[in-house]
């Protein structure tokens, strides 16, 4: 409101000295509206002047046109009702008196010992005066750079005043002229409501106009609407902050401020302001006609639904993880300054509000899945490289258990880092966590099974990926140890590693009794162990198909019929022991030793050749003797009766014994199909009997049952007896000794 | 059920090679060959009597070595050929040969199995498949349907297309193409396509199986690794002429459509050991017979890859006048693709399985100890596929 000393302070008529100065004093000018024409410059000196002279005023007037000249003679035709006596003057006084003193106060209550006369009359005339210097007051403060809040006062005070007396002709032609200058006003007003200002500016302006009668409805229409180009420029002010949406270019530019300084910024401008707004537009127009009819509410809404997603664009800038602290203080002071813009205004979009958080903070936790993930590729790459890094001779890399206690321990550490940085988001301090979709939903929906549940899976899809993939076409297959690394991985997963995870995002997320159904930690336990399965079986069949390879190019290769007499075990053969030793050790790296037929007790090297060698001419007797064909096969099929049917490629349990089972068995069991295709001679038997009494030598202690590798060595031996043409075998010492020399 | 039960034959010897009468359609009879290094091998004709469910054999002596592989002509029931090892001193050759079983055997004979033995009939050779510029025989494949006058023979890394001539009595090299590349290339095995006029064959060498035209005898196609190890056996679908179905060392069957070669189109792994044989039945191409080195017979139901219409498409008026709803449902509910039955009576490595060219509801498998087994394929689902 227009500020200015209160008519009180004045209660002797007499300007106290100090205030007089001021230019917005009523009193000073008042009284010298005669004199000088409208004219502001002399307020200090006319302030002094004693208020008698003010009195003698009415001449002045005479100087503003004759209309005043006619309202001169107002005074004394009241005096002339007074005398009368008539209830007609006796009227009019209260209404005189209600409409000039709050105002004038100094001139209804003047009863100084200057004032001539009864103070009635005094008081009478004092009212009379102000009336007629109303136009002029009017007109000096409604000009432009003037004080259009007292010219309203002015107006309003005076207004009930001449309307009442509108018959009079001099009161209609002052009230005829105040209309004039308030219809001006307001027009000038209204053309500065059009070119804006600042919000108290506005206001003011709105609320001026109101004073003048103007039509509410038109008015909050155009109060929106200039208050919403305000809040249109500042949207536009935050909109500029944002890059582009170019979906060329391959990347916009960072956004220049981080995302606390724009919601800051946000909330600081249009949402203070949004607040500003409804406030003043509640004290201006509540009650009115034509303004509550959810005017503000659609408009604010539209804003605001703007704001969230120039919001929601500017989150869906924030690349990578960046601060995640500082994104939850940015939602929490978007959420609280939210809330004191939903107490205002109820339907501005609470729940699009809280959507945007709830949606911020999941798409956050989504960003951290795929964070994990590719923290996951990240180290399976060096492992890999590792893995793959040629070492010096001599000098062991690191072994297999490091490499996976590192590979566990990161993924681990960094999952609990991740959980630690999501809890920030349910933090006491926060606001929105006390939200029932972060209390419930978040928690179980977006963390434990959006979060942990699916990188879980994930890992585990991914691992046995390495399993399934299309290796063989095309793609570079894993390197054997990895698979046996992610192997155990997946095997540790089932067996604490899950279950310790999902306890630890229960505690720290607890979930609620109502919530949704969680995925059961023993159906992700089955999914790991399957993956184990798989991939220690895929590690089966690589290592089982690698040494078969060299075993099947070997006998392919050779001319089996012209050989010569053998003199020492094929080099392909110590190779294949060699490979399945260093099988066996890594395998031990990360398996346990599993468990041995315990017939095998005499299990050192000396012994074992001593029962090979009692049990030896037996094995190739069948083939020997040039008996029946039908004794031959009723031999081999009576030995088939008493062993058991092997399943070559098969699953295998974990552990290191059964592993390297069943790659000698596809080993074995591809020597033994390579020779069935191949035609011997003499020599070429016994070279395949070297091979075999020597792979028996070293490869019977790698299998969980030694029977398993001597039976079929001897389905070899009676095979390639089978396809010689001259099956002469060689002395059992002799093969001895050529496999002892190694 | 009782005559679902599987009928098996012994041999003396240990065999590789099985094939069926092709000319025949009446009697269900099989030819299998030996392998011996020391004795005479054998051809054994047998003959199942699927009434009485009895076997009869004749054997035919083959002289010239032991038999790898053996095919019959699609059109006259005596004429056969065979893929043997010829060994000399140090030199093991593998040729082959077309020949005229006796007369009498054509058609069957019911001789006793007794007299069977003593009195054995020797085979009338034909004509001799000259390879000696070409390398080993891996098989011999007669033209699909035709007249019995042209047949395929691959030989190392040779393709080689013969007429036979003067009634068989003359093989004349009519076209030949060779694989060259790296290495010392070698067709394990090959499938004349019954499709596109027989125009087409497939190979498979190592991993990989190419398609080539016999009149240009250029390569059509080629799965490049196929298989992750060597591709043992192919067969293509009686039914879809783009349909090929390979197996091979890594345990797998696999479906191609020719036109697509990057992909199979599906891929079965029911086997613990090598695969080295895949035949489709003839008639119902959604049956598939695979026989493997882990001594095992399996027969598989491709319903979603064969020409069998997925369900049935029986009228609806039709079936609206029948009151069984009960039926109607069962009948409508399509199959998955399965393993109907893995049969286990063999207990050596399974080499070859052949579907009978008679009865397309009976198979043979050979296995190496030279046990032949006659299965059928279970009713439920014979009846599940004509009803």
């Amino acid at each position: 409101m227009a500020p200015g000393p209160p008519p009180a302070a004045h209660p002797r008529g007499l300007v106290p000295p100090a205030a007089a100065p001021s230019p917005r004093g009523p009193c000073p000018r008042a009284r010298r509206a005669g004199g000088s024409v409208g004219s502001d410059r002399h307020d200090g000196a006319g302030g002094r002047l004693p208020r008698r002279r003010g009195r003698s005023g009415g001449s002045d007037a005479r100087g503003k046109g004759r209309k005043y000249r006619a309202g001169a003679e107002v005074p004394a035709r009241w005096r002339r009702w007074r005398r009368r006596g008539t209830g007609l003057a006796a009227a009019p006084r209260p209404a005189l008196a209600l409409g000039v003193d709050p105002g004038g106060g100094r001139l209804s209550s003047c009863p100084g010992p200057n004032c001539p006369g009864p103070p009635g009359v005094q008081a009478l005339l004092r009212k009379l005066q102000s009336l007629v210097e109303v136009p002029g007051r009017l007109r000096r403060w409604a000009a432009p750079g003037g004080e259009p809040a007292r010219a309203l006062r002015c107006h309003a005070r005076a207004r009930a005043v001449l309307r009442h007396y509108r018959h009079l002709p001099s009161f209609r032609a002052i009230e005829d002229e105040s209309h004039a200058i308030m219809a001006d006003l307001a027009q000038r007003l209204r053309a500065r409501l059009r070119c804006g200002g600042t919000y108290p500016g506005l206001t003011e302006c709105v609320e001026m106009l109101l004073q003048l009668e103007e039509p509410p409805e038109e008015l909050c229409q155009e109060f929106l609407s200039h208050a919403g180009t305000r809040l249109e420029a500042e949207l536009a002010a935050l909109e500029a902050e944002l890059p582009v949406a170019d979906p060329s270019a391959a990347a916009t530019p960072p956004p220049a401020s981080d995302i606390l300084d724009f919601v800051d910024r946000g909330s600081s401008a249009f949402v203070g302001n949004l607040c500003l707004l409804a406030a003043s537009y509640r004290s201006l127009f509540e009650g009115r006609p034509g303004a509550g009819d959810g005017r503000l509410e659609a408009f604010a809404a539209s804003l605001t639904a703007r704001y969230f997603q120039l919001l929601e664009r500017r989150l869906g800038l924030e690349r990578g993880l960046g601060d995640t602290s500082l994104l939850v203080r940015a939602l929490d002071r978007f959420h609280r300054r939210l809330r004191a813009l939903l107490e205002l205004l109820p339907a501005a979009g609470a729940e699009a509000g809280a959507a945007l958080v709830a949606r911020a903070a999941r798409e956050r936790v989504d960003r951290y899945l795929r964070a994990l993930q590719t923290f996951f590729l990240g180290c399976l790459g060096d492992v890999r490289q590792a893995l793959a890094a040629p070492r010096p001779p001599g000098k062991e890399g690191p072994g297999l258990p490091d490499l996976l206690a590192t590979l566990a321990s990161s993924i681990l550490g960094q999952l609990k880092a991740v959980l630690a940085y999501v809890q920030l988001f349910t933090a006491k301090d926060v606001a929105f966590a006390s939200l029932p979709y972060f209390k419930g939903e978040f928690c179980v929906e977006a963390v434990r099974e959006g979060l942990v549940v699916a990188f879980v899976r994930w890992l585990c899809r991914t691992a046995r990926g390495f399993a399934d993939g299309p290796a063989e076409r095309g793609a570079p297959a894993a390197p054997p140890a990895l698979l046996l690394l992610l192997a155990r991985l997946c095997l540790d997963y089932e067996a604490t590693t899950i279950s310790y995870i999902l306890t630890l995002t229960d505690e720290q997320f607890p979930p609620q009794d109502t919530g949704p159904v969680v995925t059961p930690g023993p159906a992700l336990c089955a999914e790991a162990r399957g993956a184990a399965q798989r991939l220690l079986d895929h590690y089966v069949q690589v290592q089982g198909a690698a040494v078969a390879q060299m075993l099947r190019k070997s006998v392919e290769t050779r001319d089996w019929l012209g050989t010569v007499e053998p003199r020492n075990v094929r080099a392909v053969m110590k190779r294949v022991v060699e490979d399945i030793t260093a099988i066996d050790v890594q395998v031990g790296q990360l398996f346990e030793e599993g468990v041995r037929r315990a017939q095998s007790s005499d299990s050192s090297r000396r012994a074992f050749s001593v029962y090979s060698s009692s049990r030896a001419p037996g094995r190739y007797a069948p083939s020997y003797t040039p008996s029946a064909p039908m004794d031959t096969h009723l031999l081999s099929n009576i030995q088939k009766l008493f062993s058991e049917r092997i399943d070559i490629f098969s699953p295998v349990e974990f552990n290191k014994v059964s592993v390297l089972t069943g790659i000698i068995k596809i080993s074995l069991k591809t020597l033994l199909e390579c020779v069935r295709l191949r035609t011997l001679g003499r020599f070429g038997l016994q070279q395949v009997q070297v091979d075999g009494h020597y792979l028996q030598l070293y490869l019977w202690r790698f299998a969980a049952d030694e029977r398993v590798v001597q039976g079929l060595l001897d389905e070899v031996a009676a095979s390639a007896a089978h396809r010689c043409l001259d099956p002469v075998p060689m002395e059992h010492s002799v093969v001895e000794l050529i496999c002892e020399r190694g | 059920m009782e005559d679902d039960a599987p009928v098996i034959y012994g041999l003396e010897f240990q065999a590789r090679a099985l094939t069926p009468q092709t000319a025949e359609t009446d009697a269900i009879r099989f030819l299998v060959g030996t392998q011996s290094l020391r004795y005479d091998n054998q051809i054994h004709i047998i003959d199942f009597d699927d009434e009485n469910n009895i076997i009869n054999k004749n054997v035919l002596l083959h002289q010239v070595g032991e038999i790898w592989h053996i095919s019959t002509s699609p059109a006259d029931k005596g004429v056969l050929a065979t893929c043997y090892n010829k060994t000399s001193d140090s030199k093991v050759m593998t040729c082959a040969a077309v020949w005229r079983m006796p007369k009498e055997l054509e058609s069957g004979s019911h001789e006793s199995p007794d007299d069977s033995s003593s009195n054995t009939q020797t085979l009338e050779l034909l004509c001799h498949l000259d390879n000696t510029a070409h390398g080993n025989m891996a098989c011999v494949m007669w033209e699909p349907m035709g007249d019995g006058k042209k047949i395929i023979s691959l030989a190392d890394n040779n393709i080689l297309l013969w007429d036979l001539q003067e009634s068989s009595a003359k093989a004349v090299l009519s076209s030949s193409a060779a694989l060259e590349g790296k290495g010392q290339l070698k067709f394990t095995s090959g499938r004349w396509s019954p499709h596109h006029n027989c125009t087409q064959i497939a190979t498979a060498n190592d991993t990989t199986v190419r398609g080539w035209d016999t009149r240009s005898m250029r390569q059509i196609y080629c799965i490049e690794n196929a298989h992750g190890q060597l591709v043992r056996d192919l067969d293509f679908n009686p039914n879809k002429q783009y349909y090929l179905a390979s197996c091979g060392d890594d345990c797998k069957v696999k479906f191609w459509d020719t036109r697509n070669v990057t992909e199979p189109v599906k891929t079965l792994e029911e086997h613990s050991h090598w695969v080295w044989n895949v035949r489709y039945n003839h008639s119902h191409d959604q049956l598939i017979l695979t026989g493997s080195s882990d001594s095992r017979v399996i027969l598989s139901n491709m319903v979603s890859i064969s020409s069998e219409p997925f369900g049935h498409m029986v009228d609806d008026d039709e079936l609206s006048d029948q009151e069984d709803q009960h039926q109607e449902e069962k009948i409508k509910e399509p199959l998955q693709d399965s393993v109907i039955a893995t049969y286990e009576e063999h207990e050596d490595s399974v080499y070859a399985v052949e579907w009978s060219s008679a009865d397309p509801w009976l198979f043979a498998s050979l296995s190496y100890d030279g046990r032949l087994v006659i299965n059928r394929v279970p009713r439920a689902l014979k009846y599940h596929i004509l009803l």
